[in-house]
């Protein structure tokens, strides 16, 4: 490969990569969301109880 | 609510599939330019960024002014979600441009891009917009200052591009001219499939993003009804 | 025309009370020229005349930033912006009488800033001259907003530059190219149009910007 060749390369994994990083951070938020939701589940489950 | 589902579903779909497509083509497929060769193929990449990245602050700006004539709360989110990804979309513009210019003339940067040096100065304003929103209270008149803001953002495009073209006579004599790819059919039509697919992911980001601040103001509201 | 007369109390206002205070010109008198004379030290004895325009135009924009961060300054200490707001007069008004209070000061300081830099520097034509005053009508409309959204953020002072600068680079290259380039006709028409879009811009949404 052409040094050129690699830098257009690189600019399209680049691109792949922000994308890839957006999946990862929203998988967290998610993964948080789901434990927020367990949270007040819970919270909901004891009002009723009392 | 399950339609609002089937939508971010479809627009993921489409944007996969664009995107894909796309990159494919533009690759493998598309004809090899005459002048710059193979490096030539950055530009399927590069310009649909930045027209997006456009895209994403018109987004904001109309959501923006939306809000500042009905009132509704829901239309800050939506205008900072998509000066959000206008950001991104920009900061990805910055990258690929300079990439470009590396291949082009050997150097990182150059003032005489003129839609590089757009850039810039965009991404430093927006920038100011993310500081001027955590430095207010979340709420009616953060809100305000924030839509009124984007619309001035959007103002600013034209003028700093005229801008940028009247600094030129007096700045720098212009060194680098890169000659535009005469676009052949087959070109335009990878460019065309590049765009949409580009379009398609802020599409498809957008409603996730939103779908996921709403969540996050629900699930709030929630736990201050419960405790 | 209680519109107007609305504005010219207003602004009669801030400039009473800043010639009682005293605090805000006498800063932009010596800020501008303590710049200058930074400058002289700071350029290499082969530096153009051109380099010497840009170096003006960067004391004036942060010149006027001092000038500005003071505007609301008064109102927000003692609160009274809430009640300025709810007094029975069109918000825009408030941005007028603002912006032309800011016009004053900054042409005050010019008036003693150009000057020196025909003293220290090169002759001043009418370019610049012309230029500076269009230009001083923008920095002055969307300042005055900037200046307002600072006033209601945590961060203030130091938020108002970062918002001001990337609004204000097509003012300083319409400047600095009015002053430097044969025909400066096409810059002062560009300056001109910044002024007219920023204007009204400025005045329409200004009264969001200090709506609760």
């Amino acid at each position: 490969m052409t040094t050129s060749e690699k830098y257009v390369t690189g600019a399209y994994l680049v691109v792949l990569a922000v994308i890839l990083l957006y999946v990862v951070l929203y998988s967290l938020k998610l993964a948080r969301l789901e434990r927020e939701v367990a949270e007040l589940t819970e919270l909901a489950r004891r009002r009723q109880v009392a | 609510m399950s339609l609002r589902n089937n939508r971010a579903v479809l627009l993921a779909a489409a944007a996969s599939v664009l995107l894909v497509a796309g990159l494919a083509l533009a690759l493998f497929w598309a004809p090899e330019d005459a002048d710059q060769g193979f490096s030539q193929r950055i530009f399927y990449i590069h310009v649909p960024v930045a027209l997006t990245a456009y895209a994403c602050f018109a987004w904001g700006a109309w959501k923006a002014l939306r809000l500042l004539w009905t009132r509704e709360p829901h239309y800050d989110l939506e205008s900072y979600t998509a000066v959000h990804m206008g950001v991104i979309f920009g900061v990805l513009t910055l990258v690929t441009g300079s990439v470009w210019a590396k291949i082009s003339w050997g150097v990182w940067w150059t003032w005489s891009e003129r839609q590089l040096t757009l850039f810039l100065v965009l991404f430093l304003f927006y920038c100011a917009y993310f500081m001027l929103r955590f430095s207010v209270e979340p709420g009616p008149r953060r809100a305000n200052l924030s839509a009124v803001y984007a619309l001035f953002g959007v103002a600013l495009i034209p003028v700093s591009f005229l801008a940028i073209r009247l600094g030129e006579r007096f700045i720098h004599p212009v060194v680098f001219r890169r000659d535009g790819p005469a676009l052949s059919g087959s070109m335009l039509f990878v460019f065309c499939v590049c765009l949409a697919a580009m379009l398609a992911l802020f599409a498809s980001l957008y409603t996730n993003e939103l779908t996921g601040k709403r969540l996050d103001a629900r699930l709030r509201e929630l736990r201050e009804a419960l405790e | 025309m209680t519109y107007f007369a609305d504005v010219a109390a207003l602004a009669r206002k801030d400039i009473l009370l800043e010639l009682r205070s005293r605090d805000t010109l006498p800063a932009m008198l010596l800020f501008v020229l303590s710049a200058l004379v930074v400058f002289h030290f700071s350029l290499p004895s082969d530096a153009s005349e051109t380099a010497s325009t840009g170096l003006l135009w960067i004391a004036l924009l942060f010149t006027a930033l001092l000038g500005l961060a003071r505007a609301f300054a008064a109102e927000r200490d003692q609160r009274v912006l809430d009640g300025l707001v709810l007094a029975p007069c069109d918000r825009s008004a408030i941005w007028l009488a603002k912006s032309l209070g800011v016009l004053a000061f900054l042409g005050l300081a010019e008036a003693v800033a150009l000057p020196a830099y025909a003293l220290f520097f090169q002759p001043v034509g009418w370019e610049l001259v012309a230029a500076i005053v269009l230009a001083d009508l923008g920095l002055a409309a969307v300042g005055t907003l900037l200046a307002a959204m600072a006033a209601a953020s945590r961060a203030r002072e130091l938020l108002l530059p970062l918002l001001f600068l990337p609004l204000v680079i097509p003012v300083v290259v319409g400047g600095v190219g009015a002053t430097v380039v044969d025909d400066p006709g096409r810059y002062l028409g560009f300056l001109a149009l910044y002024d007219a879009i920023f204007a009204i811009l400025s005045w329409a949404s200004f009264e969001y910007v200090v709506a609760e």
